[in-house]
């Protein structure tokens, strides 16, 4: 499978993608490292006409501590974000995430900007972020800004990113973390989750989040709200599908999606220590 | 466009067109065919070369995102006739059938073991859960990769 011709532009700099962006408009794609955008130009369901490769970025590429957050550039890779000693100590559930998502062939290209970017509501780090409470920061011809990641996936496949902006970094504040699970319940090694939850306890912060559950990423607020209110792990899980609208497909019907989600958040939950 | 690649440890440059995946170009154009191509969906392995010493799928990365970079096909292993420790394990252990995982799967395990030279079987299986094999000789692949491990440290 070939995608449609395009022109390629390799970017030196984050300014020079961005007025690339800037001269292309809606018809030029950021490439990273291609695993989610490539796939669907094969397929001819992306037929950009300009691609802008970002990939060589390295500057974007790291992951630092920057006092009340950990700062995580928006080019670093799974495999980077995986074997991150600061990242394995002070983000426990995003550094175990990362080595769940596909395996080490796309683990060496994939990036974490371009799955955040890519907002699609099967992968594993957007409901990562969402539960950590992280933000992420944009970068257009008029500068920056940061979006809560509450308020960054807007529909399947669809980000609050405008087509003129780089996503350059990935904040994710340090919690004092009493416990985290990640689940992602899937038929073979490499798949995407039929259903995910990324959970984390902290002091002051209870993150649950679900992973293809609907048309985006979402927080279980339902679940939420019971583990704040004082529910075992049972009970809070029975929220589970609050606010949720699995899609069905050859994997698992609506039905199935909800069951999944009710006990996977009943075991992200009890893994996390609660009882 | 023109893209230039150290395949094998040779320079190699050749005319294409940007939506060119580099397993197309390898096989195609550099006329280098020991790379398979399997599912074209990043999902067997069947392609996996190393880029600058890391393996990917390599029907999901255009030939363009890696020109100026170093790749290593399973043609560039051996050393004349002496056979890669991985594939000669892969001979001894019997971890193959039909062969056409293999060479996606030896380039694989080699990656692995650069990461981590001593691993566990469980770790060898994860660590090529990127790599379907369609005979389902997973066994002895898991067995030639942990011998080779052996026999490297």
């Amino acid at each position: 499978m070939i995608p449609a011709a395009f022109d390629y532009q390799r970017a030196d700099s984050a300014e020079e993608a961005i007025a690339l962006l800037t001269e292309h408009g809606d018809e030029a794609k950021l490439l990273a490292g291609g695993h989610s955008l490539l796939p669907m130009m094969k397929l001819r369901l992306a037929v950009p006409s300009v691609l802008v490769d970002v990939g060589r970025l390295d500057d974007l590429r790291y992951v630092r501590d920057a006092g009340d957050h950990i700062a995580i550039g928006a080019l670093t890779r799974h495999r980077d974000l995986e074997t991150d000693p600061l990242l394995a100590e002070a983000v426990p559930l995003l550094s175990h995430a990362a080595g769940e998502v596909g395996d080490p062939q796309v683990r060496h290209r994939g990036t974490l900007g371009g799955s955040l970017a890519h907002a699609d509501p099967a992968s594993d780090l957007p409901a990562v972020l969402l539960a950590l409470g992280g933000s992420l920061v944009a970068k257009g011809p008029n500068g920056e800004r940061e979006i809560a990641a509450t308020d960054f996936f807007t529909g399947f496949l669809e980000s609050a990113l405008e087509p003129d902006e780089l996503l350059t970094e990935v904040r994710v504040p340090k919690l004092d973390t009493l416990g985290w699970s990640f689940q992602k319940f899937n038929r073979r090694a490499q798949d995407w989750a039929i259903v995910g939850v990324a959970a984390v306890r902290a002091e002051g912060h209870t993150g649950v989040a679900l992973v293809n559950m609907g048309s985006t990423p979402l927080v279980a607020s339902g679940v939420v709200d019971a583990v704040n209110g004082g529910s075992n792990a049972s009970e809070a899980a029975e929220r589970a599908t609050e606010g949720t609208e699995p899609q069905g497909d050859i994997n698992a019907s609506p039905e199935y999606r909800e069951h999944l989600a009710r006990v996977l958040v009943r075991r992200a939950l009890e893994e996390s220590g609660l009882s | 466009m023109q893209i230039t690649l150290t395949v094998n440890g040779v320079e190699r440059t050749a005319e294409a067109e940007p939506r060119t995946l580099l397993v197309y170009f390898l096989r195609e154009q550099l006329g280098l065919t020991g790379t398979n191509i399997g599912c074209d969906t990043s999902s067997c392995g069947a392609c996996t070369v190393h880029v600058d010493g890391e393996s990917v799928k390599s029907c999901t990365m255009l030939a363009a995102q890696a020109d100026g970079l170093s790749v290593t096909t399973i043609e560039g292993l051996a050393d004349g006739d002496e056979l890669h420790p991985m594939q000669k394990s892969f001979q001894e252990n019997h971890g193959l059938q039909c062969g056409y995982c293999t060479p996606g799967m030896v380039m694989a395990a080699v990656s692995l073991l650069d990461e981590n030279p001593s691993p566990t079987e469980q770790e060898v299986r994860l660590g090529l859960e990127g790599n379907l094999c369609r005979c389902t000789g997973y066994h002895n692949i898991v067995k030639a990769v942990l011998a080779a491990a052996e026999a490297g440290s």
